[in-house]
């Protein structure tokens, strides 16, 4: 879906503005919001394994408080993705 | 037992290396990119095609999407280890978990060449 809206915007002008277009309807919006939101989240997590992999955060409490931080930074950022899409 | 045959490479350790460097990359790019969506608002075609017509930026988003796919592949094939199996979908759990992984490889493949298709093809 990605590479085909890519595809699309570098082939030309109008195709360009065609992708545009398209990502201004509601349904686009809620696709995009999902998609980012949902990398946001794995994004997020991803660099607290990575940290974990350092051996920081490894015992039960370490784990249990990352996991809250994990949800907090998403939570932010997933809210200001939405406000970035609409 | 699960067979490991379809894992990305020998050893598991390997697999567990290809996934964090390839997620650092990916990390990289995807910020990257925001960033750059981030300062351009109001983005038009032209500053979006010159993006896309750096070497730099080709290569760089060749070498995501190469990361793309062993990212996809390694995590792909925990998923479907932990739950495509015996236990969960019973005797057939080898040849579903077999077709499931073929299916996703293949899908990755035509992502990348239609990706090199379009970094280089415009």
């Amino acid at each position: 879906m990605l590479l085909f809206a890519l595809d699309k915007s570098l082939d030309s002008e109008e195709g360009f503005e065609q992708v545009k277009a398209c990502l201004t309807s509601p349904l686009a919006k809620l696709v995009i919001w999902g998609l980012l939101s949902a990398l946001l989240y794995h994004l997020v997590a991803g660099i607290r394994h990575l940290i974990m992999d350092l051996g920081i955060g490894e015992t039960l409490e370490g784990g249990k408080l990352g996991s809250k931080i994990v949800i907090a930074i998403s939570v932010v950022l997933i809210v200001l993705a939405g406000v970035w899409v609409w | 037992m699960v067979t490991n045959v379809t894992n990305f490479s020998r050893s598991g350790l390997y697999d567990w290396m290809a996934q964090r460097v390839s997620a650092v990359v990916l990390a990289a790019y995807f910020i990257f990119l925001l960033g750059f969506l981030l300062t351009h608002p109001g983005l038009g075609f032209a500053e979006w095609k010159a993006l896309f017509s750096h070497s730099a930026m080709r290569i760089f988003s060749l070498l995501a999407l190469a990361a793309l796919i062993v990212h996809a592949w390694v995590g792909m094939w925990t998923i479907t280890t932990d739950y495509l199996t015996p236990m969960a979908i019973g005797r057939w759990a080898t040849g579903v978990r077999f077709l499931v992984q073929a299916a996703c490889g293949v899908l990755q493949f035509v992502l990348f060449v239609w990706g090199v298709q379009i970094l280089w093809g415009f």
